[in-house]
């Protein structure tokens, strides 16, 4: 199997909307400010389990996972929902960085144990939540869709 | 004043990790999530960097929570693990979450050193 030649790097960034680009910007701006919001609410110290970190990391997980249903199998076509809502919003809502942090926080505080529990109810909640989020959207509107497809 | 900071670094860091994910896809594909993996390393390995070496937190809301916050994402990250997922790939997905995590850490692990050693 032969591959096509690769086009220059700088084509593809050439060819990327600056629409797309404002939309990532602006979505990401607002989701960050929701976190931040969280963890207002939330506050938490190096030695506590970061709450609000990973209510946002897994609330996040539920909203990429319906929306990804709805803008590739439901309703495809809205050219500026995926980079707006998904890589902008859910991108700036959720985060890694703090997640590996608060990790280090809780290991350079001595808490082995909160760290490895942080670590790991994080990592299986936001795949279960992304998870249910995919399942329910597609129980949801795709049996309907089906429904009024199958006449 | 804060709230303009963390907003201001989000709108350079979700942008920088949408180009990214387009550079590092042209020249490694879209079999693996290879893109995600590179900004979640990096963003992991500066947010430690800076939590470390930033003390102000007009800085820190701005880098921290603003741009290395934005830079970074988990919800992608759970989305393309299920999808390998999906797609019957158990390994690949297992091995997913496994490199993005142990390679956040060992990222970490090194911004706080180089930190520690840049401020004594």
């Amino acid at each position: 199997m032969s591959e096509p030649p690769r086009p220059p790097v700088g084509h593809v960034l050439r060819a990327t909307p600056v629409s797309a680009l404002v939309a990532v910007s602006a979505g990401g701006a607002i989701g960050a400010l929701g976190r931040y919001g969280l963890t207002r609410a939330f506050p938490s110290d190096p030695s506590e389990f970061d709450l609000a970190t990973f209510t946002a990391n897994a609330a996040g997980g539920l909203l990429i996972g319906v929306l990804m249903v709805v803008v590739t199998e439901v309703a495809p076509g809205g050219r500026l929902v995926r980079p707006f809502l998904g890589v902008g919003v859910l991108g700036g809502f959720t985060t890694f960085s703090t997640y590996i942090v608060d990790i280090g926080r809780a290991a350079n505080a001595g808490d082995t144990a909160l760290a490895v529990a942080y670590a790991f109810a994080t990592m299986a909640v936001a795949l279960l939540t992304a998870a249910a989020g995919m399942y329910g959207t597609r129980r949801v509107l795709l049996r309907s869709n089906r429904g009024e497809g199958a006449r | 004043m804060t709230l303009l900071l963390v907003a201001a670094g989000a709108a350079f860091g979700a942008p920088a990790r949408f180009l990214t994910d387009l550079i590092v896809a042209h020249y490694a594909g879209r079999r693996l999530p290879w893109g995600t993996f590179v900004v979640n390393v990096v963003g992991s390995g500066l947010a430690v960097f800076l939590a470390v070496a930033v003390a102000s937190p007009g800085w820190s809301a701005l880098l921290v929570v603003g741009f290395c916050g934005a830079l970074t994402t988990y919800s992608t990250l759970s989305y393309e693990t299920l999808r390998l997922v999906e797609d019957g790939r158990w390994y690949h997905a297992l091995g997913n979450v496994a490199a993005n995590l142990a390679g956040g850490l060992i990222a970490g692990l090194a911004g706080f050193a180089l930190a520690h050693l840049i401020t004594g």
